[in-house]
């Protein structure tokens, strides 16, 4: 087994995600380099975690943007429902408009044929 | 979940603005910190961040409150830091690696120096922006975050294998930025 081999499961193993073989575990008990680079691995991963926890200090004037970018998210999309309300009644309207027409002209055509029936 | 943020989701899914304003006030330097990392520079970390609560915003209600708010939030951070960096023609680490090399300011025989931790976590913040954004978002969002492999791929739009790899390729470089072979052990590589 060459050390190149076992880089990436050096790395796993240092995390805790994957367990070594036998043989791998053997080649690394032997291996000074290997080892080495496991305890490097291990150094990394727990500095890593350690910044979990840190919380940079934003830039002055983050939050008042974020903050003034959702109200003007929130105008826009009022504006934007206004607009499709408008049309909603608009378009309401107009179909509320045909309807009526439609049923002028049936009931027109019906008392047009009666009439006609009757003479 | 914290009580009190809880609370606040609520109250900004049922409509709340002024709670949902107090969420960001609560939360944003958390969520500011991810997109720092992710992005390596002011610039780009306050656009994120800007973004982040906006699609936030507009998704709450699909919040389902299973996973902590932060961990949602880490989630929308980290696809539109993936979003605005893929918009990018030339990244800012190509510039810093040609003019601005990590100095190696660690005597190389130190044991001592190498066990200090906040001497370690310095260096290891500079190695961070020095990886290209693809190794890097990767990384921070594993090992610092603790995101699972599936949900980075997800807001990455790659595959959990090409995460893995990224990850075992961001690690390694880091390894090698922080534990340069030392001159004897070069020469006998080659």
């Amino acid at each position: 087994m060459r050390c190149d081999d076992l880089s990436e499961t050096l790395a796993a193993a240092a995390d805790g995600t994957t367990l070594l073989g036998r043989a791998e575990r053997r080649h690394v008990e032997r291996c000074l380099r290997c080892q080495a680079e496991m305890v490097q691995y291990r150094k990394v991963l727990r500095a890593m975690r350690a910044m979990r926890t840190e919380v940079l200090e934003p830039a002055p004037g983050v939050l008042a943007d974020i903050l003034a970018n959702l109200e003007a998210a929130g105008e826009r999309r009022a504006i934007r429902s206004m607009i499709s309300g408008h049309k909603a009644a608009y378009l309401g309207g107009l179909a509320a408009a045909t309807a009526a027409g439609a049923a002028g002209a049936i009931v027109f055509a019906t008392r047009a044929r009666k009439l006609r029936a009757a003479s | 979940m914290p009580r009190e943020v809880a609370e606040l989701v609520v109250a900004a899914q049922g409509g709340d603005r002024e709670a949902f304003d107090e969420l960001v006030r609560t939360t944003y330097a958390d969520t500011y910190t991810l997109a720092l990392r992710l992005t390596g520079n002011e610039e780009d970390a306050r656009d994120v961040v800007q973004e982040a609560y906006l699609r936030a915003f507009r998704g709450l209600r699909r919040f389902r409150g299973d996973a902590r708010f932060s961990t949602w939030m880490y989630r929308i951070t980290a696809n539109c830091a993936a979003t605005h960096l893929g918009k990018r023609t030339k990244h800012r680490h190509e510039v810093l690696e040609d003019s601005d090399p990590i100095p190696d300011e660690r005597p190389s025989s130190d044991p001592q120096a190498q066990s200090d931790a906040s001497e370690l976590r310095a260096r290891l913040t500079a190695a961070l922006q020095t990886l290209p954004p693809k190794l890097r978002h990767v990384v921070v969002l594993r090992d610092i975050y603790d995101l699972p492999h599936e949900a980075i791929a997800a807001e990455l739009g790659i595959s959990e294998t090409a995460a893995k790899v990224r990850l075992h390729r961001a690690r390694k470089k880091l390894r090698e930025d922080l534990f340069p072979p030392r001159v004897e052990e070069a020469a006998d590589a080659v």
